[in-house]
C-alpha cells in the first residue's frame, strides 16, 4: 500500500544572525557580486572568535516587560525569531491558526549567570567541606527567573505564552542534530497527516563563556585568524561559534493553498544518521545517506550549502564526500555557511534551510562565500539545493530544498 | 476472529512488547510492582551531598554500591541502560546491541555540575585568574575530552544509541515534566506513519544535585516536610505542600501490532491514543479554567476513539503540589463528567516522588502493569483527602479490580500537557 505523501512548503521565515535581521539584508549581502564580509568579534570571547548576534528590538515581538524579564538573551532571540516567522506566514494574531500550529524547537540551554558562578567558585575554592557554603551561596545567589530562563523547553513555553502557539509542543535537544531532527520530524508529520502547520527552528547565542567551555573541553574551538572554512583543511581544525535565531513555518500544500499562502520552497527530503566518529565513519554514513536520495538529483551543477563547522577529520571528510558527487555526474557548487555565520549549533540546520529557501524563492544562488577557489560561481536559478549538515560531535544529515511548481513568494 | 491491526482511523495499532523500570523502589518490574502495590515509599533523606542549609533535604535518589563519583548525565545513562536492557530483553526483539528501530529519549538537559566545574577550576594553568577566564585557561591546557562527550545535550541519547544499536539519529527531547510521555508519543507517531515497526522510548532522570534542589525550592515547588520523608509526598491530601524530587528510568518497546504478532511477541498492552495541548497562561501554572488540560484529555480520548465510560482507571500526574492536584481534578471533572465518580485515580508519585523527565515513561510502565495484574497501586499518605478534590484516589491501600484501560496524565512547566491511554490487547 503506498500513500501519496503531502507536499511540505516553507510558508514563513524568521531569521536573525550576525549579519542582520530578515531576508532582504541577507540577500543583499550574499548576492552583491563581491565576497560577503563576515561579522566577527575577536574580543568578547578572546582568544576565540565569535559571530555575535545583531541588536534586536524585542519590544516588537515580546511587548510585555513582564514576559521579557522571564527570559535571557537566548530565549529572547528564539521567541523573537519565532514571532517573525509567524508574522511572515500570516499566522500571528490569528487564534484559529495558532491553535492548530504545532511546534518543534531545537534547544540548548539558557545562559548561566556567570557572575554568580564566579562568586560561588571563589567562595568554595580551597574549602575543605564546601557543601554547606555551596548550599548557602546557591540559596542566596540564584533567582527563580534564572532557572526558568535556563530551562530548555521554556523557549517553546515562552513562544506559547507570547505568541499563542498551542497545538503540540516538543523540544529536541542535541546540538546540530536537534535542528535536523526537528525539521525532519515536522516534515514527516506533515507528509503523513499528523499536523498541517508547524513552527520549527532554534536559536543559539554564541557569546557565552559557559558554552565556550563546553566546546573547548575537547579543544574543538578555532583560535587562529578568521578565514574561509576551507582554509582550515590543512590544520588540526576548529570551529568558530556564531549566533542565530532561525524559525520556519512548514505547512502542507493543502493548508497553504486553502488560505492563499505562497511558498518560498518545498522540503520533501531530510535524511539523517549517526556514527561514533571513528576516522572515515562520517563519510561512510554520508555515502549511505546519499544513496537514499540519489534518484532525486539530476546530473549537472548542484548548489550545496555545507554546514561544515571546521572540526577535523569531519571537515576533510565532508569536503571529500561533496567532491565525490562528481562521480555521480553531479557538479557540486559549494558554499561553506560557517565561513560567514560560524557554527550556530541548534540553529545551524534551520539557518541553512532558510538560506536555501531564500535562494530558491529569489531564483538565484549566492556569491562564493570566500576566495578559496573551492566555491564556484553559479549563474542559474536553482531548482534544488543540497544541505549537508554534520554535527561537531555527532550526527550526519542530508536534505533537499526544492522549487515547487507554483508561484513563489516574491514572484510578481 | 482475528482483531484488526489498524485502529479506528486506519492507522497501525501500536502495542507494547517490553517494559523496563528502575526507581527508588528497586530495579526491575518485579521489585517495583511489589513495592508499589504494598504502598512503600522510596523517599528518604538525601545522602549524596550535604543538605545543610537547604529547605528541602529529602528525595527519591537512586544510589548504589560501587557507583562512580556522582555525575548527572552518567547517572541518567546508567539508569536508562538498566531500564532499556530489561525492556528489550522482555520483548525479545532484535539481537544484542541491534535494536530494529529509532530511539526517543526523554532526559533533563545535561549540565556541568559544581563538582566538575571545580575540578576544572582547580587546574594549574589559570592560577591567578578567576571565573570563566580561569576555567577556560585550565580547559585549554587540560584534557577534558570525557566532559565534552558527557555534557553535550545529545550525550545521553548518543551513549544509549551506542549501547543498544538503535536505528538512525536518536532524538533527545524535553517537555519538562511531560517528557516521558512525549517520548512515547514520538514512538507512536513514527509507527503510525509507517516509518518503523518498532521504537525504543526511554525516560531517564538521575539529576538530583544541590543546584537542582535549590532551583525548585526557589519556585516553591518542593515539599519541605523533611522530618517525615516517606510521608512527604501526599497527592490529593489536604496537607500537601509540594512535590518530592526523585530519580528513575523506564523504557517501553513499542511495535506495530502487525509486526509484533508476526514475530509471535507477547503483547503487554496497546497504546490507544495520545493527546496534547500547549498552555499559554503562565510558565509554571495552568490556565485557571483548566482549558488546556481539559483539551489534552479530550484529545487523547478522541485519538483513542474512546469515551469517558471506557476509561477504567487513571494514573494521575498527581505531583502533590497544591496547584497541580487541584487543576488535575478540575480538568478530569470537566472532561470525564459523572464518569469520574466511578473511575479510580492513583498517584504513583506518592511513593516514587516526581521523577521529572522520566515520570511520564515510568507512569506509562506502571499503567501497563496495572492492566496486566488487575491491581491498582494506591495513593499513599492520604490520611486526610483534600475536601475540594472529590475523586476516588485509591487511598493508602491497593485495589484489586479488573482494569482494561488506563489514562495517564503528564503536565509540565512551560505549558506542556500530554495524556496517554493504554489498554489490554484485544481479546
Amino acid at each position: 500500500m503506498s500513500i501519496e505523501k503531502t507536499e511540505v512548503w516553507v510558508t514563513g521565515i524568521g531569521l536573525v544572525t550576525s549579519l542582520g535581521e530578515g531576508l532582504d539584508t541577507h540577500w543583499a549581502q550574499l548576492t552583491s557580486g563581491k565576497t560577503p564580509v563576515a561579522s566577527v568579534d575577536s574580543e568578547d570571547q578572546a582568544p576565540y572568535l565569535v559571530h555575535k548576534i545583531v541588536d534586536i528590538s524585542i519590544d516588537t515581538q515580546i511587548p510585555k516587560r513582564s514576559d521579557q524579564r522571564q527570559m535571557g538573551p537566548w530565549q529572547h532571540l528564539g521567541v523573537y525569531a519565532a514571532g517573525l516567522a509567524l508574522d511572515d506566514a500570516g499566522i500571528a494574531h490569528n487564534p484559529e491558526l495558532l491553535s492548530a500550529t504545532n511546534m518543534i524547537v531545537a534547544a540548548g540551554g539558557g545562559e548561566r549567570d556567570l557572575d554568580v558562578d564566579t562568586t560561588i567558585m571563589e567562595k568554595i575554592d580551597g574549602v575543605e567541606n564546601p557543601g554547606p557554603i555551596l548550599n548557602a551561596s546557591l540559596n542566596t545567589e540564584l533567582r527563580p527567573t534564572l532557572f526558568l530562563a535556563q530551562l530548555s523547553n521554556l523557549m517553546a513555553g515562552n513562544i506559547s505564552i507570547v505568541h499563542g502557539v498551542t497545538d503540540s509542543s516538543r523540544t529536541f535537544m542535541g546540538e546540530e542534530s536537534a535542528g535536523v531532527s526537528a525539521i525532519e520530524t515536522a516534515v514527516a508529520q506533515i507528509q503523513h497527516g499528523q499536523g498541517e502547520v508547524f513552527l520549527v527552528g532554534g536559536a543559539y547565542i554564541a557569546e557565552r563563556a559557559d558554552m565556550m567551555m563546553l566546546m573547548e573541553f575537547d579543544h574543538t574551538l578555532w583560535q587562529g585568524e578568521h578565514g574561509s572554512i576551507w582554509s582550515r583543511e590543512d590544520t588540526a581544525g576548529g570551529m568558530v561559534m556564531g549566533s542565530a535565531g532561525a524559525f520556519l513555518i512548514l505547512e502542507s500544500r493543502q493548508s497553504a493553498e486553502a488560505r492563499g499562502a505562497k511558498p518560498y520552497a518545498r522540503i520533501n527530503t531530510v535524511v539523517s544518521n549517526r556514527c561514533n566518529r571513528q576516522p572515515g565513519a562520517s563519510r561512510e554514513v554520508a555515502d549511505g545517506l546519499f544513496q537514499r536520495i540519489a534518484d532525486q538529483i539530476p546530473t549537472g551543477p548542484l548548489p550545496v550549502l555545507s554546514g561544515c563547522c571546521g572540526v577535523q577529520p569531519q571537515l576533510q571528510e565532508e569536503h571529500e564526500f561533496l567532491d565525490s558527487l562528481t562521480g555521480h555526474g553531479i557538479d557540486p557548487i559549494i558554499r561553506g555557511v560557517s565561513t560567514l555565520f560560524g557554527n550556530t549549533l541548534e540553529a545551524q540546520f534551520p539557518v541553512n534551510v532558510i538560506l536555501a529557501s531564500l535562494a530558491i524563492s529569489r531564483g538565484a544562488f549566492f556569491d562564493p562565500f570566500d576566495t578559496s577557489g573551492v566555491e564556484k560561481e553559479f549563474s542559474g536559478s536553482p531548482d534544488r539545493i543540497l544541505l549537508s549538515t554534520w554535527g561537531h560531535w555527532r550526527g550526519e544529515s542530508l536534505a533537499l530544498i526544492e522549487k515547487p511548481d507554483v508561484a513563489l513568494r516574491g514572484d510578481q | 476472529m482475528s482483531h484488526s491491526v489498524k485502529d479506528h482511523r486506519g492507522r497501525p495499532v501500536v502495542v507494547v512488547t517490553g517494559i523496563g523500570i528502575i526507581t527508588s523502589l528497586g530495579e526491575g518490574k518485579e521489585d517495583n510492582w511489589r513495592n508499589l502495590t504494598a504502598g512503600v515509599s522510596g523517599i528518604r533523606k538525601i545522602s549524596r551531598f550535604p543538605t545543610e542549609g537547604l529547605r528541602t533535604q529529602i528525595a527519591g535518589t537512586i544510589d548504589w554500591q560501587g557507583q562512580d563519583r556522582y555525575c548527572a548525565p552518567l547517572h541518567s545513562i546508567s539508569l536508562a541502560k538498566k531500564s532499556a536492557a530489561e525492556a528489550i530483553e522482555q520483548s525479545g526483539i532484535g539481537s544484542r546491541g541491534l535494536f530494529p528501530g529509532p530511539l526517543f529519549v526523554a532526559n533533563s538537559p545535561a549540565e556541568t555540575n559544581w563538582d566538575q566545574r571545580m575540578v576544572v577550576y582547580h587546574g594549574q594553568a589559570g592560577a591567578g585568574t578567576t571565573g570563566y577566564e580561569r576555567l577556560l585557561k585550565n580547559v585549554r591546557a587540560g584534557n577534558f575530552a570525557r566532559y565534552y562527550s558527557l555534557f553535550q545535550f545529545a550525550s545521553i541519547a548518543e551513549h544509549l544509541a551506542d549501547e543498544f544499536g538503535t536505528r538512525g539519529q536518536p532524538i533527545s527531547l524535553t517537555t519538562a515534566c511531560a517528557s516521558g510521555a512525549t517520548s512515547v508519543q514520538l514512538g507512536v507517531e513514527a509507527i503510525r506513519r509507517g516509518d518503523t515497526d518498532a521504537a525504543l522510548c526511554v525516560g531517564t532522570d538521575g539529576g538530583i544535585c544541590e543546584e537542582m534542589v535549590v532551583r525548585f525550592n526557589l519556585l516553591s515547588a518542593l515539599s519541605t516536610q523533611n522530618d517525615d520523608p516517606q510521608g512527604a509526598s501526599k497527592p490529593f491530601s489536604k496537607a500537601r505542600d509540594g512535590f518530592v524530587m526523585a530519580e528513575g528510568s523506564a523504557t517501553l518497546v513499542l511495535e506495530s501490532y502487525e509486526g509484533a504478532k508476526a514475530r509471535g511477541a507477547k503483547i503487554l498492552g496497546v497504546v490507544r491514543g495520545a493527546g496534547e495541548r500547549a498552555d499559554t497562561f503562565h510558565r509554571t501554572r495552568s490556565t485557571p479554567d483548566g482549558s488546556a488540560i481539559i483539551d489534552t484529555i479530550n484529545r487523547s480520548m478522541d485519538d483513542a476513539g474512546m469515551s469517558p465510560a471506557e476509561i477504567d482507571c487513571i494514573n494521575a500526574h498527581g505531583t502533590s503540589t497544591p496547584e497541580n492536584d487541584k487543576m488535575e481534578y478540575l480538568a478530569l471533572n470537566a472532561a470525564l463528567g459523572s464518569e469520574l465518580d466511578s473511575t479510580p485515580i492513583s498517584s504513583n508519585k506518592s511513593m516514587l516522588g516526581h521523577t521529572l523527565s522520566a515520570a511520564g515513561t515510568i507512569e506509562a510502565a506502571v499503567s501497563l502493569l496495572t492492566i496486566q495484574a488487575g491491581v491498582i497501586p494506591p495513593t499513599i499518605n492520604c490520611n486526610e483527602q483534600d475536601p475540594n478534590i472529590l475523586m476516588d484516589v485509591v487511598p493508602n491501600v491497593k485495589r484489586v479490580q479488573a482494569v482494561n484501560s488506563v489514562m495517564s496524565n503528564s503536565f509540565g512547566f512551560g505549558g506542556q500537557n500530554v495524556c496517554l491511554i493504554f489498554s489490554a490487547e484485544p481479546a
